[in-house]
């Protein structure tokens, strides 16, 4: 049952990015093949304000992460935000204004993707690097079932997330927008409906959560370059397998995805984990292309 | 540079720059005619260039499958045809899906194709890659210069072919069929056209030159490794289609090339700029330009150097003195 174990914890991290991938995809009705560079983006920049704060990244009891680490991704989920809107507004919103196709959005996204992950490349360098270096103490929580105290909170981070999310999906008047534009926009902007905030909105909260996955990512593996478009194939899977149009679907898709590719690893598969995620993508989209929850055009 | 290595650096410079026309000429017929987005570009020319390699290439001492040794033609029509077998296969799986969920796909494809490429190695030998690739007509002198005109002849060759054909196919009803499913899917569905058969044979018909493209360059280039088959390409191709403007199969062939020139060009100003310590740098500078290329033509000039040109019947083109009145 270790591949469980595992399999949780990644999970929660693609939960975490693909929430963005699949608000993105309700709001703007485009698949932003972009959102992996999200991620990393909001890694370097967790990374970039853990430098500059020189605080290291603390510990809380048997956790080998603490408040500095903490603090740095809130002032990164604010850099990660304000980044992702200048790109909207310098590229995306001029797209939406020419009332371009789905598909040239989806395409100015993946030269976004490649454009961000070349400029970490650039300032950061195209080597691994780690927030610090901590050597796991595994602990048994079950016969046989051996975890880090990170991994735990990992999943326990991610879980007040998308437990934050929901309550500012369904309380507040900013996340209700946001359901009916996402539900019918002509009709939201009818109603007076402010869809520019909307969309603003959209892309924080977004970034946001993809700056947290981006973080807990690099603190139990590494930072690299790369490391958020390796995972846009398993958010997308998550995303598809889940119900496009449905967030919680999409926490569904997830669990699925990170089970399948432990199980994956478990099995000796590990060089083909991407590729399982893709295959059962597309079984699913055989099956039941509306997704396991279901989703909405 | 006298003349000869200007020559010489010419005749390479278009070869390369054909691998990449023909390349976009085949996605032209996906994605300008049809309006399939195909995002997994560089998986059938990996898939291409794999099956000329494995079908021409030596025996390595550490595989268990390939080194047929076979003439170099077989293996260009061997990667036609593994191209566009994979192609039916990834099609019939996707086409019928939403164009997002095709782009999606089609970009996991690629990823699994190079995951293949990466892994399995008792076939392509993993990251050391396949190597003494032959190339034809190389006997027939002891020039490089000349083997190297040689093999840009068969090059500009593959491309006239595929151009030529491609213009009958375009002009053809099923030409006027499949971008008529571009403009609206649901009216060509309508007229009673079978959407889901047309787009499979244009996605059949654009990978199998991808393939043959691939296997153009396995066999110039004479080795191939995961390596050369990074998403990167299938995002040049894109540019390059864009670039020359997408719906016009001159216009695909003429954005290989300019963009092939920008790409080269600006790769030998930044590496003599940059010292040579900053390479990795200069490459992400490369991409970040080719990136900004492309943003900018998709905000101001979203058809083209060369417009698509309005194929119309005959009966429509005729001047309105002679059109019969009512």
């Amino acid at each position: 049952m270790q591949f469980v174990a595992d399999g949780i914890v990644f999970a929660a991290i693609i939960s975490l990015g693909a929430i963005g991938l699949s608000m993105i995809y309700n709001i703007l009705r485009f698949a932003n093949f972009a959102q992996g560079e999200i991620v990393a983006t909001g890694a370097y920049f967790s990374l970039g304000f853990v430098a500059l704060f020189g605080a290291g990244i603390g510990s809380i009891g048997p956790l080998a992460f603490g408040w500095p680490l903490l603090v740095s991704i809130g002032f990164a989920m604010v850099a990660t935000s304000l980044m992702v809107l200048i790109v909207d507004w310098l590229l995306f919103r001029q797209l939406r204004d020419k009332s371009a196709s789905r598909i040239t959005l989806i395409m100015a996204a993946f030269g976004v993707s490649l454009m961000g992950r070349n400029l970490i490349t650039l300032i950061a360098g195209g080597d691994p690097i780690n927030f610090s270096f901590f050597i796991p103490r595994a602990v048994e929580i079950l016969p046989s079932v051996r975890v880090v105290p990170d991994d735990i909170a990992i999943v326990v981070l991610a879980g007040l997330s998308v437990l934050a999310l929901h309550l500012y999906l369904t309380r507040t008047t900013m996340g209700r927008w946001m359901r009916a534009t996402a539900e019918n926009p002509t009709l939201a902007r009818v109603n007076g409906i402010d869809t520019r905030a909307v969309i603003r909105w959209t892309w924080i909260v977004g970034a946001s959560l993809a700056t947290l996955a981006g973080a807990l990512q690099g603190h139990i593996v590494e930072l690299r370059p790369e490391m958020g478009f390796s995972l846009l194939l398993p958010m997308f899977a998550a995303l598809i397998i889940g119900g496009v149009g449905n967030i919680y679907g999409t926490l569904l898709g997830a669990l699925f995805i990170g089970l399948s590719q432990s199980f994956a690893v478990a099995i000796g598969l590990s060089a083909y984990r991407e590729a399982v995620s893709f295959m059962l993508m597309l079984a699913i989209l055989l099956v039941r292309p509306q997704g396991l929850l279901g989703g909405r055009d | 540079m006298d003349a000869l290595s200007l020559l010489s650096f010419a005749a390479f410079f278009l070869t390369f720059a054909s691998f990449f026309s023909l390349t976009c000429l085949g996605l032209n017929m996906q994605w300008g005619f049809t309006g399939l987005f195909n995002v997994g570009v560089v998986g059938f020319f990996a898939v291409g260039a794999y099956t000329s390699a494995i079908l021409t290439g030596p025996a390595y001492p550490d595989t268990l499958f390939g080194g047929f040794g076979l003439p170099v033609p077989i293996g260009y029509l061997g990667a036609i045809v593994t191209s566009a077998i994979a192609a039916f296969v990834v099609g019939f799986v996707t086409l019928r899906l939403r164009e997002d969920f095709l782009a999606i796909s089609t970009f996991g494809i690629a990823v699994t194709i190079q995951l293949l490429a990466l892994n399995l190695q008792s076939v392509t030998r993993g990251p050391n890659g396949l190597y003494s690739l032959p190339k034809p007509l190389s006997g027939l002198s002891e020039s490089n210069l000349v083997d190297n005109l040689l093999y840009l002849g068969i090059c500009v060759l593959c491309i006239g072919a595929v151009y030529w054909a491609f213009e009958q196919m375009v002009r053809s009803p099923w030409g006027r069929v499949l971008r008529a499913i571009r403009e609206d899917e649901q009216a060509a569905a309508a007229l009673g056209k079978n959407v889901f058969a047309y787009r499979l044979q244009a996605f059949v018909v654009g990978c199998a030159v991808m393939g043959l493209a691939g296997a153009l360059y396995a066999n110039f280039v004479g080795f191939i490794s995961p390596q050369d088959f990074l998403p990167i390409v299938t995002f040049q191709v894109y540019v390059m289609l864009i670039v020359g403007g997408s719906g016009n199969n001159l216009g695909a062939i003429l954005g290989g090339v300019v963009v092939w020139a920008l790409w080269s060009g600006s790769g030998a100003v930044i590496a003599a700029v940059l010292p040579p310590d900053f390479q990795t740098q200069a490459a992400a500078v490369r991409i970040v330009l080719i990136g900004l290329v492309l943003a900018l033509m998709l905000l101001y000039r979203p058809a083209g150097i060369l417009r698509e040109r309005h194929i119309v019947s005959r009966e429509a083109r005729m001047s309105p003195q002679s059109r019969p009145t009512r």
